[in-house]
């Protein structure tokens, strides 16, 4: 028997918000959360800018305790802790004191890589001979289960807690990933999301790739520039999201409040064939994948509202726009679609997440958020869809279906489809 | 250093780590770091770590692994101290 899937809880540190209210205004009114980075312009950088979510020392001291803050030093496990505490007590759901772990209750909260300056630490000790000064906080901040198992720990859960990796497509996955679980009856509810770290030790390889911009180093707002005829080269973010998904009985049964079901989705990969790479999509895995998820969530491709792009502000956003006319079979009545790197840059493995908590936000209260530095939209979009699908303000309207679509390196794909609930 | 000094500054360092908080009540040279305390096993690297910067002395493993209460703990950090 397939389990009706519903998301009950929403946690998130973005670059332009670290609470739901915080950053649900931020996508209303189009807040970007880029800043410029002094020690990347030190470090000679040639992007010198980047999205980071502002966490104070107050704010760290309410999820860990102070044995945790001892020499704690992996961003990835402070975002993904704070956003995956945050969902669950959004969805009502108490922390346990008892001995016995809730036996229904797992993880799946992806990262691409744990502790990068945990790690830098340790390095730099091991080379100077002195191993056993890491004491006990190396290996659990840098391995990367690390955020699964903080949050499990936090939490008390007793299913499945683990971690799942596929770059960029990370947050989108661990959500597929927890909905079938739940949906196979195998656990009752699942915090699923994802974590990146922030930093140079994250970014530079990115830098060295020459795939970042380095051109607004002076203005750090304007940089990310998805779909727009200007978009010269992805801005380098960090951040977690979560969301606590809950079989529909349960979530019912305890009255909690429901924010949009989980219909379905895909997950593939384009095998690194045709043109695709460890670093470009195949298109036809991308359509597959598109198509999939509207064929796994029984809808069809004029059901679909709006959808939520990966988008990253490169000059493979048009080839993105093709897949979705091309595996839509849309031109005219496209959806309208949106890419929230405008205003957090790309979140890398976190973005899935952060994006998928903006996408169910979208539809629990009836907005579509605007793509924010796209003054003028590519002409290569322009010559597949029409320029009114691509807001540049913010429209109130109810949604009911958004697809929502995360790509990594490693040429893998991940769709998933969002309907509003009731 | 006093023996009482130096008992009072290893509470000190080993109070983080305690999951037991009643255990710090009759702190005394015969508390157990894991049954009265209940301090992570994983944790007594740290302690060590934190012991060896208080009293600026180096602790070997096989140091360590008799440092089982803060009577032993104290033991140690003399001996070390001397030499």
């Amino acid at each position: 028997m397939n389990k009706r899937v519903v998301i009950t809880g929403l946690g998130i540190c973005a670059p332009n918000g670290v609470s739901i209210p915080e950053f649900e205004e931020s996508l209303r009114s189009g807040k970007s959360g880029i800043t410029f980075h002094p020690q990347l312009k030190d470090l000679n950088f040639s992007c010198q800018i980047g999205g980071k979510p502002e966490i104070s020392e107050a704010k760290k001291s309410e999820y860990f305790t102070p044995l945790q803050l001892r020499g704690l030093n992996s961003s990835g496990i402070v975002y993904g802790v704070i956003s995956g505490t945050d969902a669950w007590k959004d969805a009502g759901l108490e922390i346990s004191e008892k001995d016995s772990p809730d036996w229904d209750s797992g993880i799946i909260f992806g990262t691409g890589i744990l502790g990068v300056d945990k790690f830098r630490e340790a390095i730099h000790l091991i080379d100077a001979g002195k191993t056993r000064r890491l004491g006990s906080t190396s290996v659990i901040q840098t391995m990367a289960s690390g955020i699964s198992a903080y949050l499990g720990g936090i939490l008390g859960c007793g299913n499945q807690v683990t971690t799942n990796s596929s770059a960029c497509t990370t947050g989108t996955e661990a959500l597929l990933m927890g909905y079938e679980r739940i949906k196979a009856g195998k656990a009752t509810r699942m915090l699923v999301g994802s974590c990146s770290d922030h930093g140079p030790y994250v970014w530079g390889g990115f830098d060295a790739m020459r795939i970042l911009p380095g051109n607004y180093n002076e203005d750090p707002e304007s940089a990310s520039r998805p779909m727009s005829a200007g978009a010269s080269g992805f801005v380098p973010g960090s951040g977690a999201g979560a969301l606590v998904l809950e079989d529909l009985e349960s979530a019912l049964e305890r009255g909690a409040k429901i924010y949009a079901e989980v219909l379905g989705g895909e997950v593939n990969s384009g095998g690194q064939r045709g043109e695709g790479s460890m670093t470009a999509a195949n298109n036809e895995a991308v359509q597959r994948c598109i198509t999939g998820a509207l064929i796994n969530s029984n809808i069809s491709a004029s059901d679909v509202d709006v959808i939520n792009g990966h988008l990253t502000a490169t000059s493979k956003d048009s080839v993105e726009i093709e897949n979705w006319v091309k595996a839509l079979d849309l031109k005219n009545d496209f959806p309208y679609i949106n890419s929230l790197k405008g205003m957090t840059g790309h979140c890398l493995s976190a973005s899935g997440s952060i994006e998928c908590v903006a996408s169910v936000l979208e539809i629990a209260k009836g907005f579509v958020f605007p793509n924010i530095n796209c003054e003028a939209v590519h002409p290569e979009i322009l010559a597949l869809i029409p320029e009114e699908r691509v807001p540049r303000k913010m429209i109130e309207k109810p949604i009911s279906i958004l697809a929502k679509a995360s790509f990594g390196f490693g040429d893998v794909n991940a769709v998933v489809i969002f309907k509003k609930y009731g | 250093m006093t023996e009482k000094v130096i008992l009072e500054k290893i509470k000190n360092i080993v109070t983080p780590y305690v999951q037991r908080k009643e255990g710090l009540e009759n702190f005394d040279e015969k508390t157990d770091f894991l049954t009265d305390l209940k301090i992570n096993s994983a944790n007594l690297v740290d302690v060590i770590l934190d012991v060896e910067d208080e009293f600026n002395i180096e602790i070997d493993n096989t140091s360590m692994e008799g440092m089982l209460t803060a009577g032993d703990a104290k033991r140690i950090i003399l001996i070390k101290m001397e030499n």
